[in-house]
């Protein structure tokens, strides 16, 4: 094995990056940021996967488990003997995956953004955005204690926050970025309470420590509990409210499908690809506590995840703007990665589920961002996100169409295309634990084929529309990525996840089950048929289905109303029952007081304004003084 | 002496050295610019050398005795006086100056040669010559500007005073001298008893250490002087000399007077909370940037009594990590008002309403170092205070933390009014957009980074705790 201590500079790059950008913003050449962002991120990618390749590949003869390793380790703030936080890397399978599909979405987007945010005034700021968020989003994965992700975990929501805003003259933006902040921000509260509790129980923060299966917390346990329930099982439940909010997943999903106010570059990278799965990766890391010691939470995790894939894919098919499509079934699919961690069992053949949520982790991280970034191509090309504006656009954008259709047969799980491997194997995990959470999945994976491809002809066939102007193909630039990502998505379900990534380390061999793989891709089939039928043409079956299931409709056109669930909630009862009252106490009492405490302050110091005669002669009685009375008090006290 | 022990004082051997080359220097050049550039290249190896790796060590029959915590401490004056000397090449090259620069660099070098025997002192003798050595040069420097009635006013007040404190204090370690028979730290350390007249001699002895860190009631010479010196004499006041005195203080304390440590800790009680107070009742009303520094700066002495009190390791180690940052921030924040000064002669708050429109970069240093004051994350200085505050708490202080929290907060209040001058005020006609010489812009980014980089650094910690010592 060899020394992996360089990858310190994973992290590091991004953020000499940041700094640097951040720095020169306004004083260097925009696209010179532009290409010093790319460029330094490229190498950190080259980097990645020499880590990578090293670890995965180049192991020595006859070495069973993949080990963690921790090349560096340094502690920050020394609180006590057993309080302290630390800073350093760990390095195990998922930690090296997430690395590899992280730095390549990121290099992506990168190039991307050169020419789709090009002669934007604000484009060394958005390359300085992008290195703060890659430097995050490494540092959350390769963390080895949980307060150090906790860390991380927050500048992603910063940066995610600072994305989102970027356009900040427009006020929707605006609230966008604040919602998404304020609504993460909220699940994070459970997951600081999540993380206090976890380590007050175990002393540790350490991920290998708490993790492992031998260890003292997961072969003892607590005997502590609250309302009846283990202590574990709350810690663990409320842990996974912090990914449930990062991840989008029902009822805290409200912020993403506004969160595509951010450019598009930004949705394939945060929204898609990295960030919104970073609560996925939370649960993989602290898989074998949930599975050995909360049962109970897991169960949450599985039936969260199997609600919000189902919930999020209904959504989808009545929507309009073509990236609220797409963030719906972002979630709609990272439903599917929780659901598949639900059901998982531990080691060996039992992790299945575990194996197949990170293998769809990755594969959907590439043709997630593909979708997007294709998405972005088509809104650069027609300057709208209304599907109902576009149609016949793949005679004008060729290689866009291409690349969509390749990440739509993905996402539908057509083989011999990527995302049919990884979704054949939660489902197969699925229906081996828990045949009513299959059933749902089974389901949603014919909605996601059907609009998926609504998207895809209501875009690239249907009606022909007249542009104001004729659109045209992207920049090489914008088109390159798109190709890079479409090869990703056809062949990374090749990829022999059940050797390299599994829930003990183990590899174990893979079977192919029939039973689930061949209805699976008959519904899928059956999907884009329906949508083929529907909106290849403009036919008038989609608007007279509106109005025979008008309330339906209506009910998924506006999102369930969950939203006005919230501003309800907060607006009628938090603001009005609870704030106004508290509001009140606040200034007529608190405010009140402390204005007082600051008037006696100054009246004290005004009386005091004496002392600082000027005249040395008073100087020296009061020091004389002060000498003598704190003798006699001391000599007084001391010996009386 | 063979050179092994030679080595032992290389600190104050390279300091004579280089302020016996800046006095050869000034008989043979006229070029006043060369004397400046050559005491910045002299300190600059002064403290490169003050890091070479040497054993521990006593000289002289214990009357000099050197440890890796002392090195430690003249390492972290040395790198204060440096930055402090990259920031006054430009103020010292004023006219007015002209025929008396070099006699900045020697006075400062002299003093700093004080404190450094001082703190390597055994004994109460070298302890006393180094403390008059690190006093009279000062006040010589406070009347730096003697043309000046105000800054000629200082110099009379400072030298008077520190007659009067180190009169108290003499008597006070006589009386030591005369019950016990020795003024050898070892010695006198066992020797201690808890009786009226050592209570009494210690006690005097504290008022003279009080003066030069400026404790209530020990402290009115502070905002006088620091008004009336020149700006860059009071930052040196307020830095290198008081913290300076404050590791002599807590050596003395730890070693000498650990035997009559609950005697102590009640006194520094009362001290702490008397200076905190009173340091910030006044620094409210300040609206001269000067006094307001000084006032600042006692409170802060009165905050570092936090971590002083609780006698351990953490205590000793809490202390040194403050003042390493209290040099930078204070330096950061001296080193803006005396380049604004140097530049347009303006030292009051309401000049600097509207700075950050035509000096960004300056108001942001001074905004940071002021968070760092106030002790706002994640800038050094909230680390500083928190581990004062977390060594107090150890000891079971805890309502001493409470009245430092809400002294803390009072304090929030008027650092805040300096960045809400620089960032909110408007101002009919700000101070004009000017561009500081390189060495000034160089000190200044040294404070800068320190500010960042030592809170966020933690193994400094780390580091100074391994070479700390508790009681």
């Amino acid at each position: 094995m060899i020394d992996f201590s360089f990858t310190i500079l994973i992290p590091l790059i991004p953020f000499i990056l940041f700094l640097l950008l951040g720095l020169t913003s306004g004083k260097m050449k925009p696209v010179l940021s532009g290409y010093i962002g790319t460029l330094g991120l490229s190498v950190v990618t080259v980097l990645s996967y020499f880590t990578a390749y090293q670890y995965f590949f180049n192991r020595e003869a006859g070495a069973g488990v993949f080990e963690k390793i921790i090349p560096f380790h340094t502690v920050w703030i020394h609180l006590t003997e057993k309080l302290h936080v630390d800073l350093g890397i760990l390095l195990d399978p998922i930690s090296v995956m997430m690395m590899v599909v992280i730095t390549t979405v990121s290099l992506m987007v990168h190039i991307y953004s050169m020419g789709y945010m090009k002669g934007d005034k604000g484009f060394s700021r958005f390359y300085s955005f992008l290195s703060l968020f890659s430097f995050s989003m490494l540092g959350l994965v390769v963390a080895p204690n949980i307060f150090q992700m906790y860390i991380f975990w927050e500048l992603v929501g910063v940066s995610s926050y600072l994305l989102i805003s970027y356009y900040y003259e427009k006020p929707s933006a605006v609230s966008a970025g604040k919602k998404a902040f304020i609504v993460t921000r909220f699940a994070d509260l459970g997951f600081l309470v999540g993380i206090l509790t976890l380590s007050y129980i175990s002393g540790t923060f350490d991920f290998v420590t708490l993790t492992d299966p031998q260890g003292a917390l997961i072969t003892q346990g607590t005997s502590l509990t609250f309302m009846g329930i283990s202590a574990l099982t709350w810690a663990l439940t409320l842990i996974f409210m912090g990914g449930a909010g990062k991840s989008a997943m029902f009822p805290l999903h409200i912020w993403l499908p506004d969160a595509m106010e951010g450019p598009t570059p930004v949705s394939a990278l945060i929204h898609a690809a990295t960030m919104v799965v970073a609560g996925v990766y939370l649960v993989a890391r602290l898989f074998p506590l949930y599975f050995f010691v909360a049962p109970d939470a897991l169960t949450i995790v599985a039936y969260v995840g199997g609600f919000t894939s189902l919930f999020a894919a209904v959504i989808a098919c009545t929507q309009t703007d073509i990236k609220r499509v797409l963030a719906f079934s972002t979630m709609s699919q990272i439903g599917y990665m929780m659901l598949a961690l639900g059901v998982s069992g531990y080691g060996g053949e039992h992790g299945l589920g575990y194996m197949a949520s990170m293998f769809h982790l990755f594969t959907h991280a590439m043709f997630k961002a593909l979708l997007f970034l294709g998405a972005g191509a088509i809104i650069h090309a027609v300057h709208t996100n209304n599907m109902n504006e576009m149609g016949g656009l793949r005679k004008y954008l060729p290689i866009t169409h291409i690349t969509f259709l390749i990440a739509c047969l993905t996402i539908s799980g057509i083989p011999p295309f990527s995302g049919f491997f990884s979704k054949d194997e939660i489902l197969v995990a699925a229906f081996e634990s828990n045949r009513f959470l299959f059933f749902v999945e089974y389901a949603v994976a014919g909605i996601t084929a059907f609009y998926m491809f609504r998207l895809y002809f209501n875009v690239f066939w249907g009606k022909s529309t007249h542009y104001h102007h004729t659109p045209h193909e992207s920049p090489f630039t914008m088109t390159i990525p798109l190709m890079v990502l479409a090869l990703a998505s056809m062949f990374t379900g090749f990829i022999p996840f059940s050797d390299l990534v599994t829930s003990n380390g183990e590899a174990f061999t893979l079977h192919t089950n029939w039973l689930v793989a061949i209805p699976s891709v008959l519904i899928g089939m059956a999907g884009i048929a329906l949508a083929w039928v529907f909106y290849k043409k403009e036919t008038a079956i989609p608007d007279q289905l509106a109005t025979t299931l008008s309330s339906p409709y209506k009910w998924s056109f506006n999102k369930f109303y969950i939203d006005e669930v919230y501003l309800f909630v907060t607006k009628k009862i938090i603001f009005d029952r609870v704030s106004e009252p508290i509001a009140w106490f606040d200034r007529h009492v608190v405010d009140a007081s402390m204005n007082r405490i600051a008037w006696v302050t100054n009246l004290a110091s005004d009386q005091i304004k004496g002392l600082q005669s000027g005249q040395l002669q008073k100087y020296g009685f009061i020091f004389i003084s002060g000498v003598i009375i704190l003798t006699f008090t001391f000599v007084y006290f001391l010996f009386n | 002496m063979n050179l092994e022990s030679f080595l032992l004082m290389r600190h104050e051997i390279m300091l004579t050295i280089a302020l016996l080359i800046i006095l050869i220097a000034e008989l043979s050049t006229e070029n006043k610019r060369s004397i400046i550039n050559l005491s910045i290249i002299l300190m600059l190896i002064t403290t490169i050398v003050g890091f070479f790796p040497v054993p521990e060590g006593t000289l002289f029959g214990g009357m000099y005795q050197t440890s890796h915590m002392t090195v430690l401490m003249k390492n972290i004056l040395n790198i204060g006086t440096l930055i402090l000397f990259l920031q006054v090449a430009e103020w010292i090259k004023k006219p007015e100056y002209e025929n008396k620069v070099s006699e900045f660099y020697l006075l400062i070098l002299s003093t700093l040669i004080g404190m450094n025997f001082m703190i390597s002192s055994g004994h109460f003798l070298m302890f006393y010559i180094g403390l008059e050595l690190a006093t009279i040069p000062i006040a010589a420097l406070a009347a730096y500007d003697r043309a000046k009635n105000i800054s000629a006013e200082a110099g009379i007040k400072l030298i008077l005073s520190s007659a009067l404190s180190s009169g108290i204090m003499l008597y006070g370690l006589s009386v030591l001298y005369g019950t016990i028979g020795s003024l050898y730290f070892p010695e006198m350390s066992i020797a201690f008893m808890n009786t009226p007249l050592h209570t009494l001699g210690f006690i005097f002895f504290f008022a003279g250490m009080g003066f030069k860190i400026s404790l209530v009631p020990f402290h009115l010479w502070t905002a006088d002087v620091y008004e009336g010196a020149p700006i860059n004499v009071s930052s040196y006041l307020s830095v290198i000399s008081k913290g300076a005195a404050v590791f002599i203080l807590t050596i003395v304390l730890y070693t000498v007077f650990h035997s009559i440590a609950p005697m102590w800790k009640n006194l520094l009680y009362v001290m702490a909370i008397l200076t905190m107070t009173i340091g910030n009742l006044f620094a409210l009303r300040q609206k001269n940037l000067k006094r307001f520094l000084a006032f600042s700066s006692i409170a802060q002495a009165g905050f570092i009594l936090l971590g002083i009190i609780d006698g351990s390791v953490m205590g000793m180690a809490s202390v040194l990590y403050f003042v390493l940052i209290y040099i930078f921030t204070n330096l950061g924040a001296f080193g803006v008002v005396s380049a604004i000064s140097v530049a347009t002669g303006k030292e009051n708050m309401d000049d600097y309403n509207g700075l950050y429109k035509t000096n960004p970069n300056l108001s942001l240093l001074m905004m940071l170092s002021l968070f760092s004051l106030a002790g706002i994350p994640p800038v050094a200085g909230f680390f500083g205070k928190f581990f004062l505050f977390a060594s107090a708490a150890n000891s079971g202080y805890y309502w001493l933390v409470f009245i430092a929290v809400i002294n803390a907060t009072i304090s929030l209040y008027y650092y805040l009014l300096i960045v809400k001058a620089m960032f909110i005020n408007n101002s009919e006609n700000p101070i004009a957009y000017f561009k500081s010489g390189l060495t000034t812009r160089i000190g200044l980014l040294m404070c800068m980074v320190g500010i960042f980089a030592i809170g966020l650094y933690s193994p400094l910690y780390e580091f100074i705790r391994m070479f700390s010592i508790g009681m």
